[in-house]
């Protein structure tokens, strides 16, 4: 009873905090420009199938892939088992499924078993390789601190995960000899049928059940405790992996996003007479300065990234030194939607543009302005080293663009405030003026008269 | 050799079979010019019709737009849209990856819409339908060649296989960099990199590129792509293998094997 009580306090207290955090995500997302992403749901949805769901871009490196997918099989299908653990924990009954489903449970069970060992190990690996081996897209200069170790930290619940599993079962598959009334007859299990009394043989009734305590408890704790970490990792992808793939971008990869506002404008500039009188309005910006004017896929592609940085192993301004690397600037986008989200919880009028204040004026994500922008995070010299080679979106797991955000700051920078490399003030000139970026003292069809 | 311009074919009342959009690499670099040239022999050889836009060609605008200057660029491009609409323009082909993209892919958007297809496309057709035929044991059977996927062609656009069934056309070696197709790495001409200084950092992207081409062994880089061509060249240069190793279009690959 006691246990039940707990149980239910922990459930609820834990499912609260979390709907609240994922709530907070969502009102984050939606901070980013509107922009309808719709049409073709086969093919939208045949992207999660095969992408999120089917992870096919993890195989292009075939080893991470395979182990990726034994942690997140793992993952899935461990569920199965939540559910009997919900139930058990609510009413108090213990396996409630295995008297009822009999053999197929224990297939069930042993199915979850194997897959938890090929996830230890996959698990294992995957510390070494970040800690010992030293991966270099583990240990770029955006990965120092928190990533790195919020990296670590789920590695670490996942291996808790599975000690809890195998210490639950092992303990029960010793404790059904023991006490066949309370402790139903799971069968023989794949693994904790010979682990069990390999690790706890020698215990007595009471020890046994602790530990079956122990491993259940830990269990659900790892589970609920996940489910409120994952907001603030980046582990999130897990789950935003699916909505982030369904919304990718179909259009060709070269195509740029089109600026209506200026389409408008040069339309205006070639036929003046049809154009549509200039409306006295406030001066659209262009471009991105800030989230709110990024797309909100922009920022749902932001809080889907889980840093593996397979984007910046192959950009190629990173592997040649630059400082741009694709991977910071999501996570740059994340931690400045972020903060946002947090001056717009404080309520704090100082965050409400200064031209808004006013008397009953509430901080909102409209008047929002507090003197920072993306470029507080991103350095131009950043978002001019891109060669806009597509490598970056080609390597995404969960299909992010990180192209996108960069072009829409270059934007802002030429558009709004002149500003860019000089370079480029020149070939702006010439193909203004000459119709080609250089300015050239021959003619365009001088060339026919070659050899 | 006569090329016409698209006004010579009007003043004549007749219309050719396609459009080669030069661009502005093809029509004013050096290096750029022989490739518009060798593209413009074969389509003589096969005695398929064309013509240029000439002194009414412009910059598409593509260097602009990647370089955030969205107005020159839409400026850019309703000028060519009115050019090319005014001379009824079906079908575009180009030698550039860049101008490629922009009129595929981007001036449907303002009211150019046209097939276009990259040079090693129309390539490839043509040695499909029969009309051109390259002379088997040429001077490039069993050579070690390597190719280089532009990001623009490739990754933009999906087509890694038109350049590639060409090589094999040759009877060329083709040995792959260790990044190709949807890997290939860039030569670090786009976004409009190819008018700037590199960002501060270790090496330039096209050395880096080079290098890798240079270690397949193989005697001749093949491109597809005016930029990649400097880039690569360049590259070589650095690495001081320009004896040994040429950079050189598909295009000018058939040529040379044809003689033409």
């Amino acid at each position: 009873m006691v246990q039940q009580i707990l149980f239910l306090l922990v459930a609820i207290t834990a499912t609260w905090y979390a709907v609240r955090q994922f709530g907070k995500i969502r009102r984050n997302v939606l901070l980013g420009k509107e922009e309808d992403i719709s049409g073709n749901p086969g093919l939208r949805w045949r992207n999660v199938l095969l992408v999120a769901f089917g992870q096919q871009k993890m195989f292009t490196n075939w080893i991470p892939g395979v182990l990726h997918l034994f942690i997140y099989v793992a993952f899935v299908i461990t569920q199965i088992e939540l559910i009997e653990i919900f139930a058990d924990g609510l009413f108090g009954w213990h396996r409630f499924f295995a008297p009822r489903l009999g053999w197929l449970y224990t297939v069930i069970i042993s199915f979850i078993e194997i897959l938890s060992v090929l996830a230890f190990v996959a698990t294992v690996i995957f510390l070494v390789r970040r800690n010992v081996l030293r991966v270099p897209r583990f240990h770029k200069p955006e990965m120092k601190g928190w990533p790195f170790l919020d990296a670590n930290i789920i590695l670490i619940l996942e291996i808790l995960l599975i000690v809890a599993i195998f210490s639950m079962n092992g303990a029960d598959i010793l404790l059904q000899q023991l006490n066949p009334y309370v402790y139903h007859d799971t069968g023989p299990l794949a693994v904790s049928s010979w682990l069990g009394p390999m690790l706890f043989g020698g215990l007595n009734e009471s020890s046994l059940h602790f530990v079956e305590r122990f491993g259940w408890w830990l269990h659900i704790g790892v589970v609920f405790g996940f489910l409120n970490y994952l907001p603030k990792s980046k582990h999130l992808h897990i789950l935003l992996a699916f909505p982030n793939t369904y919304y990718a971008r179909l259009t060709p990869r070269g195509k740029m996003e089109n600026m209506p506002e200026v389409t408008k404008m040069v339309q205006g500039m070639f036929q003046p007479d049809t154009a549509e009188p200039p409306v006295e309005e406030e001066i659209p910006t262009f471009g991105a300065k800030d989230v709110f004017h990024l797309s909100w896929k922009n920022l749902l592609d932001a809080y889907s990234c889980t840093e593996c940085g397979r984007c910046t192993a192959s950009c190629p301004a990173n592997l040649t030194g630059k400082k741009l690397s694709p991977r910071k600037i999501m996570m740059d986008i994340r931690d400045r939607t972020e903060e946002v989200g947090r001056k717009l919880d404080s309520k704090d009028p100082q965050y409400i543009r200064e031209e808004l204040r006013g008397e009953g004026v509430a901080l909102s994500g409209e008047n929002f302005g507090d003197g920072r922008s993306l470029f507080d995070y991103i350095s131009p010299e950043e978002i001019h080293a891109c060669t806009t080679c597509n490598a970056c979106v080609e390597a995404c797991p969960v299909l992010i663009n990180p192209l996108e955000p960069i072009l829409k700051m270059r934007r802002y920078e030429i558009l709004m405030d002149s500003k860019g490399p000089t370079d480029w003030v020149p070939m702006f000139n010439s193909i203004e003026n000459g119709g080609s970026p250089w300015q050239m003292p021959v003619s365009r069809d001088h060339w026919v008269n070659g050899d | 050799m006569n090329i016409k311009t698209m006004a010579e074919w009007a003043a004549e009342g007749r219309q050719p079979e396609i459009l080669f959009w030069v661009g502005c690499a093809g029509s004013y670099d050096d290096r750029a010019q022989k490739v518009t040239r060798a593209l413009c022999k074969i389509l003589d050889a096969v005695g398929m019709s064309f013509g240029i836009l000439g002194m009414e060609e412009t910059c598409t605008g593509d260097p602009a737009r990647r370089a955030g200057n969205e107005f020159l660029f839409q400026m850019m491009a309703f000028q060519n849209i009115a050019t090319l609409n005014n001379y009824g323009i079906k079908k575009i082909v180009t030698a550039c990856p860049h101008c490629f993209n922009t009129l595929k892919n981007e001036y449907p958007e303002y009211g150019g819409n046209y097939e276009v297809i990259h040079h090693t496309q129309l390539l490839q057709q043509l040695m499909a339908e029969g009309k051109l035929k390259l002379e088997g044991g040429g001077s490039f059977k069993g050579k070690k060649i390597t190719y280089h996927d532009s990001c623009y062609l490739g990754r933009a656009n999906g087509v890694y296989e038109a350049p590639r069934a060409i090589l094999e056309a040759l009877d060329a070696d083709l040995v792959e960099m260790k990044r190709c197709k949807s890997n290939g790495l860039c030569c670090g001409a786009g976004g409009a990199q190819m008018f700037k200084e590199d960002e501060p950092g270790k090496q330039r992207i096209n050395e880096a590129r080079a290098e890798e081409a240079l270690n397949t062994g193989a005697g001749i880089v093949a491109s597809n792509c005016p930029f990649c061509m400097t880039m690569l060249s360049d590259g070589v240069k650095a690495k001081d293998k320009q004896d040994e190793v040429m950079v050189l279009d598909l295009a000018e690959l058939i040529v040379r094997n044809n003689s033409l």
